[in-house]
């Protein structure tokens, strides 16, 4: 006797979804609806998680450092700086008060102003990157509490911003997958629950028989499985159309300047992934939720 | 081999159907469960398949307790049983065949098992030749060996029959009661579940009677009164 019978499972999850044709198509059409959904808000999400990196990258404040210390003091600040936690230490650079002359003045060279502006006025400085801008105002606090740091600059304010953007994005895009994925669940089970009611016979003559509460579900499962994995890629394609369509409107608009879309060569891989995983998951799970019910004989 | 040791079974609508029935069939035996409609057969044979629980007393099936049995034992105690329905509860859109290979499936036997078994079986109920057919083009007779057939098919150790013949005329009802008979001499334990009084009176087995609830007679052949 075998104990697991895939290929049975298998031909009877498929021609189950064929002998409940409309009900299969209706609960495919649904993964369909909530994937592209889910998958349109986290997309949105990954670019502007994605944005918000290259800013991060971009993200520095500059610490002044105190006149009176001696080179060597200035080196030793430097070390304190670097083991700050949240500073990144490859980033820390040391720009004398030359350097940062000089800097400025590339942005005012038609300002005869500052010409012979003295190099006095300004002060030796650190650039400083911080890794997790969340994380900001904390760091360049510590950073101002050491010695020997005399002021700083630092847009806090910007920073902030980014986050509470990123972080509204996110917790939008999470609570959609929630409610499509409860939604999804739903009508899946539903679907199954319809299957069932129809074999309802069929499963009470396998109980009497002797078939486990898995050999009866299996067939189920394996049905909601590959419904959800065809949702899933028809989803992928669609999803692929409109975010196309929407990165060529970005592009005519000319809203390019301000949001530029990752391009799906380099995340289609992760979506179909998780296009795949989750339509999967909600079809088997939503039949196996749904035949419980059944197996009571 | 059957045990019910005081079986006490009361409905959640208050409908007390079984008022300690004390009960013992051995391995082999041939017993015809009678009585009246409402009397308490069918929650007996319920019992005995663990589709619902006794609300007080034991109940012993081929070694399995099933008062205190785990979810998952209950398919391997079913496994020992062969059920026979009146309605023959057949698949429809199956042959004969595929209705067998159905069962056999079920508990994992595999395609080998299923072609050497399920033809031998079709020739001990007599329908060898009826393996493509589908059970809307036979017989209420034929349709009923099918089912006796489908419960044979694993092999089990006792056949517990419910009212097989209730859809049969006389004459078919006569042949398969004969078939079960012949299947009970080769060593399957036989429960059939009737109330039909002529067809009980015609073989000389074990009669155990009950009504409302209660076992009223139980003894070797012959007549009862319901």
């Amino acid at each position: 006797m075998r104990r697991f019978n895939l290929g049975y499972f298998i031909k009877e999850g498929f021609s189950s979804i064929f002998s409940h044709g409309l009900m299969s198509f209706a609960a495919v059409c649904m993964i369909v609806a909530c994937l592209i959904i889910m998958g349109s808000f986290s997309l949105l999400a990954v670019n502007v998680d994605g944005m918000l990196s290259q800013l991060e990258e971009e993200n520095e404040f500059l610490a002044y450092i105190d006149e009176s210390l001696t080179d060597d003091q200035v080196r030793t600040l430097m070390e304190k700086v670097k083991q700050i936690d949240n500073v990144d230490p490859g980033s820390v650079t040391f720009i004398t008060r030359e350097q940062a002359k000089q800097d400025y003045l590339k942005g005012h060279e038609a300002d005869g102003l500052y010409v012979n502006m003295p190099d006095e006025v300004l002060r030796d400085r650190f650039s400083i990157h911080v890794i997790d801008l969340e994380k900001f105002t904390e760091t360049v606090e510590a950073v101002c509490a050491l010695p020997g740091v005399a002021n700083h600059r630092a847009e806090n304010k910007v920073a902030e911003g980014f986050v509470a953007v990123r972080n509204a994005v996110t917790a939008l895009a999470w609570v959609l997958i929630g409610i499509l994925a409860a939604v999804s669940l739903f009508i899946i089970s539903n679907t199954t629950r319809l299957a069932a009611f129809s074999r309802r016979e069929e499963i009470a003559i396998m109980k009497m028989c002797g078939a486990t509460d898995g050999f009866v579900r299996w067939p189920f499962i394996v049905e909601g499985l590959l419904l959800g994995l065809m949702g899933a890629v028809v989803a992928f394609f669609l999803q692929w159309g409109v975010y196309a369509a929407v990165g060529r409107a970005l592009t005519d608009s000319g809203a390019t300047a301000l949001f530029t879309l990752m391009e799906f060569a380099l995340i289609w891989r992760r979506v179909l992934t998780v296009f795949l995983l989750s339509g999967g998951a909600i079809g088997a799970l939503g039949s196996g939720f749904a035949i419980r019910k059944f197996l009571q004989v | 081999m059957i045990r019910l040791i005081d079986i006490h079974k009361e409905y959640d609508n208050g409908t007390k159907a079984l008022k300690g029935i004390n009960l013992r069939i051995e391995d082999g035996e041939f017993v015809f469960l009678v009585g009246p409609s409402g009397s308490g057969k069918s929650t007996i044979v319920k019992l005995l398949t663990a589709e619902i629980t006794a609300s007080r007393g034991r109940v012993i099936v081929n070694g399995y307790n099933l008062n205190n049995i785990r979810r998952w034992q209950i398919p391997h105690m079913r496994r020992t049983l062969g059920i026979i329905f009146q309605d023959f509860r057949l698949i429809e859109k199956k042959t004969v065949q595929g209705n067998l290979e159905f069962a056999m499936r079920t508990v994992g036997a595999s395609g080998r098992e299923m072609r050497k078994r399920i033809p031998y079986v079709l020739d001990l109920v007599g329908l060898e030749d009826k393996a493509d057919a589908y059970p809307n083009e036979m017989s209420g007779g034929e349709q009923q060996r099918v089912a006796i057939a489908r419960a044979l098919v694993n092999n089990p150790r006792m056949i517990i029959a419910d009212e097989p013949t209730g859809n049969l005329d006389p004459r078919r009802s006569l042949e398969i009661m004969t078939l079960l008979e012949r299947i009970n001499s080769m060593g399957t334990t036989m429960l059939v579940v009737t109330h039909e009084r002529d067809l009980v009176n015609r073989f000389s087995k074990r009669v155990v009677a009950i009504k409302d609830g209660e076992l009223i007679r139980d003894g070797q052949g012959g007549y009862y009164r319901a």
